[in-house]
């Protein structure tokens, strides 16, 4: 009943998606405002309906309804409930479901802003938006439905059809399979939502880019108005590949956190494009240049993310990551050609339309190294497309399968990254218009003068790979700017607070210093932790102060300067992880970069859940003095399947991964084990910490700012 | 500097005509390449009554016909050609080894039909150890960079089998392993005939 | 005659132990390679019948044989290049974590720098055409200061405030259009 209703749901918001894009059109042409405005309340009306189906979908998935084709495949009896919910985006279709209700969110919010200055642009935007609701509707409707429900049919086949075939009766398992135990992980539960938040609200500025196009407008007030939606979308597509790296140290054993991957690139290339969207966007608002540029960055990360979203879902790669094979590549590639060719259309008839008077003064200005930034996130972008696709060439050609693997993106991109860690030290000291090569040395020279004591310092500590001294150097680079900058800034006279930044220093700063100094009090032996969160609270509140004087500037420097913590890690790892395996009978010893680690015991029991767990306990030495105790384990769910977790120690300076090797033969005698020293790793986790600072402080709204007088 | 503003302004250039072509090329040629790979994945295995692309099984030392090392598929025109994919890790493999080697033998000496075993994806000591267990007879030769598979199914999984008439055109796929000799040969038998 | 005898018993003892030390000389090879050093030519490798797993990681028993067999040849004093190559001949080029250089496979090293090379001339050549002052001129139109005012170079510090002006001039000029 409840799976007939959720389904009958779904049918009547396609319609009424496709209604609106109807009307929107009659409405544009014939200019009528009453058209128009049927068009947007039949958009507003999706997002509560698509919510009912979710609710109903949510409510099947905790009440085991598994003769529910999606509820048998992604929940069992055993799992909890908070498990069960976050089964919704577990499989092929939950998750299909999900970027649906997104995107009607999103264009629902859009949606009811104020419309008046913009109206033309309105019908074009309500088109885009719900087309793209309507295809991914479509896909849920007609090819991936979780209301689907499993039949018996007269030849004993199991089926699984929305309505019952011909004699068929309907069957009902008494268990479901459960969720695959890899994605019962924090981090893979929310990995997918973050995604899903950033690919579908990229769709908000592609959706006005096509309306100017259409419109004819070449102004830019279609990059003012998505502005927000261009930030926000940027920072869950940052935020969800982040979640995805962390969840593969975690939980996949091989000790590291990208493995270049197609479906791992499909996520990349959106955020390449999209990267390179806002900086060039900033130089459109501040010298009114790059149009067309910006036009078809939008439109090229619109067309990655559809196509990311296809290459994951349709078969045609093959990938650790993927979903199953399934019937939904040929729609999938039906929208791809549609909007791909009106896209590119409707860009080369407006082409010459939004040329604009381009003054560029110097090749050292500000414009050019934004323009040179642009440049260097195509080059990776180019590099990784090209590596996706590759693969499909050859076999088509050949007929051999051919893989592209780490070391080619990691020597193609190396070069490009490393250019663009240099970006972001230059560009801050750069100005706009006119900037000659001394101007430029004027500015850079006294953060150049202890970056190159750096190379020295680190020869001298035994540093003798190239990559780590040039990429080092360069991170220590961006390093000195950033302080030189917000030194500079510290030097400005009037910096003053306003009544509302007094009020939020005291409503967060006190309670949680007061917190801290009881945290002291209860546990005075540990006290070094809390203090250094207490000058952590004053330092970020200093640099939040700080930053008031122009947001997005001293923003995006915390940005950048996340970025380069990021790439400490990323460099420590790739430059120098090392890893041994051994098999240990108990007491032995294995060996890595000075620990050593003793094989003490192991233990196979079950749990709750139902899963064996199998575990060792090892203890961690270095130079002889005991450290820590490591318990790395493998679980083995009902279903048969089972999940490594690691024994992982983690300081500043590495992380100390191992693994119980369970494919080769473990016993109470004596078990492999493999171990990861990666030196720098959580360098990776702060910096994306710090990342989100710098974000809220770069996009918190600032009532002045409206008005458009910040400088960069 | 007098233009009146209601007159077009200096004639912008549109996207030059070699960039448009550029543009199209590529977009569709990507359009195109997506289609040939949904294509490839919708059906990788090769269809019932196509012909079968030649291709050359070099045997395991101790195996030969016809006196060489190596067999070519064209070599076999006229007769029943029974290609059968194995590995020796695989488990379902050993359940119908036997029967492949029955099914074998009870065809052998009328010259007619002739089986194939092709190993997947397997080590040599490993391979050997397998052979020797079942007493395989047939030609059998490692699958040398998985060429002879990709001619079968992109996909190919073991075990599998594919029985090609005396024409070089498939005519009959097995995927999974087979419950005994008769199932064999009511699939060979009516091939063999003629019909 | 019993000293002849002894002579060439202890004759045939030696020859019989002479022969004997090819085979002691070929028993006493390498150590059993470690699993280090198993795994280092492993990681190099992708696991033939899985998807994109590298074959240090593999945990199949038929990794685990491939594994096996790479020790053997470890032990056999096969280098590094030769085992890739075994690999390769058997299983075909998707075993290597990236292309052959032959043939098509070329393609895949060179498209990415010449792109990159084309996209980097082209950003040359529009600066060069931006840097020549306007003599195609835009009078009035799109972004450039009220006519009138100050020459247009130097747009730098106006900012947002020009946008209410321009995109105002911008709607005037539609409608005239």
């Amino acid at each position: 009943m409840l799976a007939q209703f959720g389904f009958g749901v779904f049918v009547l918001t396609f319609m009424l998606a496709l209604f609106g894009v109807g009307a929107a059109v009659v409405g544009y042409f014939s200019k009528s405002d009453r058209w128009v405005e049927t068009a947007r309340r039949a958009m507003l009306l999706t997002f509560p309906l698509i919510t009912l189906a979710v609710i109903t979908l949510a409510y099947l998935l905790v009440t085991r309804h598994y003769e529910l084709q999606y509820v048998y495949s992604v929940t069992s009896n055993d799992m909890p409930f908070y498990l069960k919910i976050t089964a919704l985006w577990g499989g092929q279709a939950g998750s299909l479901v999900l970027w649906s209700w997104l995107m009607s969110a999103f264009a629902s919010a859009v949606t009811l802003r104020k419309w008046e200055r913009d109206r033309e642009l309105l019908p074009w935007v309500i088109v885009v938006t719900s087309l793209t609701l309507a295809f991914f509707l479509s896909l849920s409707i007609f090819y991936e439905n979780p209301f689907a429900r499993w039949w018996q049919t007269t030849g004993g086949d199991f089926v699984a059809r929305m309505f019952a075939p011909a004699g068929a009766i309907s069957f009902t398992p008494s268990d479901g399979q459960g969720l695959n135990p890899l994605l019962r992980h924090p981090g893979m539960i929310i990995h997918p939502p973050m995604l899903y938040l950033g690919f579908v609200a990229f769709v908000i500025p592609f959706a006005f880019a096509i309306a100017a196009l259409i419109t004819g407008r070449s102004d830019d007030r279609w990059i003012r108005l998505t502005r927000r939606w261009t930030l926000v979308a940027w920072l869950f597509l940052s935020l969800g590949l982040v979640l995805g790296m962390r969840w593969a140290y975690d939980v996949l054993g091989w000790g590291g956190y990208w493995a270049w991957d197609p479906v791992e690139i499909a996520a990349l290339m959106p955020w390449l494009t999209g990267t390179a969207f806002l900086h060039s966007v900033m130089i459109q608002e501040k010298r009114g240049m790059f149009k067309q540029w910006n036009m078809l960055l939008i439109i090229l990360t619109y067309a990655l993310v559809i196509f990311g979203t296809f290459l994951t879902r349709s078969g045609v790669l093959s990938s650790v990551h993927a979903f199953a094979e399934s019937a939904i590549g040929p729609m999938f590639f039906a929208f791809i050609g549609i909007t791909f060719v009106t896209s590119v259309a409707l860009l080369i008839y407006r082409w010459k339309d939004l040329r604009a008077e381009v003054e560029m003064h110097s090749l050292f200005s500000r414009e050019a190294l934004f323009l040179l930034n642009n440049l260097l996130f195509m080059g990776v972008l180019i590099v990784c497309f090209w590596g996706v696709i590759f693969p499909l060439i050859s076999e088509l050609v050949t007929g051999q399968k051919v893989t592209v693997g780490p070391p080619f993106y990691l020597r193609a991109n190396g070069p490009l990254f490393g250019a663009l860690l240099a970006l972001m030290g230059i560009a801050p000291l750069s100005a706009w218009g006119r900037s000659t090569f001394k101007t430029l040395g004027r500015a850079l020279w006294k953060p150049s003068i202890p970056t190159a004591i750096v190379p020295v310092v680190l020869a001298i500590l035994g540093v003798r790979n190239w990559i780590a001294l040039v990429g080092f150097t360069l991170v220590a680079f961006v390093i000195f700017v950033t302080l030189y900058e917000f030194w500079r800034a510290w030097r400005k006279p009037n910096l003053k607070l306003t009544r509302r930044d007094q009020g939020w220093l005291i409503i967060l700063l006190i309670p949680l210093n007061i917190g801290l100094l009881v945290w002291i009090f209860l546990d005075l032996s540990n006290w070094l932790t809390p203090v250094i969160f207490m000058l952590l609270t004053f330092f970020l509140a200093a640099i939040w102060l700080l930053a008031r004087r122009n947001p997005r500037r001293y923003g995006g420097y915390l940005i950048h300067l996340s970025m380069v913590v990021m790439a400490i890690g990323i460099l420590g790892m790739d430059v120098y992880q090392t890893t041994t395996q051994k098999t240990l009978a108990v007491g032995q010893n294995i060996q890595i970069s000075g620990y050593t680690l003793r094989y003490d015991s192991l233990a196979q029991f079950p749990y709750t859940d139902g899963r064996i767990v199998t575990r060792a306990v090892l203890s961690v030495f270095k130079d002889g003095k005991f450290l820590d105790k490591l318990y790395p384990r493998y679980d083995y769910y009902p279903d048969g399947q089972p999940m490594t977790i690691a024994g992982v120690r983690s300081t500043l300076a590495d992380d100390l991964y191992v693994v119980l090797v369970n494919w080769e033969n473990v016993s109470t005698a004596q078990a492999p084990f493999k171990v990861y020293h990666n030196p720098l790793v959580n360098w990776l986790w702060i910096g994306s910490l710090m990342f989100v600072f710098g974000f809220l402080v770069a996009a918190w709204p600032e009532r002045e700012l409206e008005k458009g007088t910040g400088k960069i | 500097m007098t233009q009146e503003p209601n007159t077009m302004p200096a004639p912008k250039r549109g996207v030059p005509l070699w960039a448009q072509i550029l543009v199209w090329i590529g977009l569709l040629g990507l359009l195109g390449l997506l289609a040939a790979g949904l294509l490839k994945a919708k059906n990788p295995i090769l269809g019932v009554s196509s012909a079968v692309p030649d291709f050359k099984l070099t045997l395991f030392s101790g195996y030969e016909y016809n006196g060489a090392p190596e067999v070519k598929l064209s070599d076999l025109n006229g007769k029943v050609v029974v290609v059968n994919f194995w590995a020796s890790w695989c488990q379902p493999c050993a359940s119908e080894a036997a029967d492949v080697e029955a099914a074998w033998k009870s065809y052998a000496a009328t010259g007619k039909v002739v089986f194939l075993g092709v190993d997947y994806v397997d080590t040599e000591p490993e391979a050997r150890a397998y052979m020797t267990k079942f007493k395989l007879s047939y030609p059998n030769g490692p699958d040398m960079g998985t060429r002879i598979s990709q001619i079968f199914n992109r996909n190919l999984g073991v075990p599998e089998t594919y029985v090609v008439d005396q024409q070089g055109i498939l005519r009959f796929i097995q995927i999974g392993p087979f419950q005994s000799v008769t199932e064999i040969q009511a699939i060979v038998d009516p091939i063999l005939a003629g019909r | 005659m019993k000293t002849k005898k002894i002579l060439s018993f202890t004759l045939y003892i030696l020859l019989f132990s002479a022969a004997l030390i090819p085979a002691v000389k070929v028993s006493a090879q390498q150590p059993t390679p470690s699993d280090d050093q198993v795994n280092a030519i492993a990681r190099q490798l992708y696991c033939p019948v899985c998807e994109n797993i590298p074959l240090d990681v593999c945990p199949t028993t038929a990794c685990h044989q491939w594994r096996e067999l790479i020790r053997q040849m470890l032990t056999e004093g096969k280098s590094e290049a030769e085992i890739k190559q075994y690999f390769v001949d058997y299983y075909g080029a998707r075993v290597l974590s990236e292309p052959p250089r032959s043939g098509i496979y070329w393609l895949v090293y060179v498209v990415p720098p010449l792109a990159f090379l084309a996209g980097a001339y082209l950003l040359f050549r529009a600066l060069q055409t931006w840097k020549r002052p306007a003599n195609v001129s835009i009078k009035g139109a799109d972004q450039s200061s009220p006519p009138g005012s100050e020459p247009v170079p130097d747009k730098g510090s106006n900012g947002a405030g020009d946008d209410e002006f321009v995109a105002r001039l911008e709607e005037e000029l539609k409608k005239r259009k």
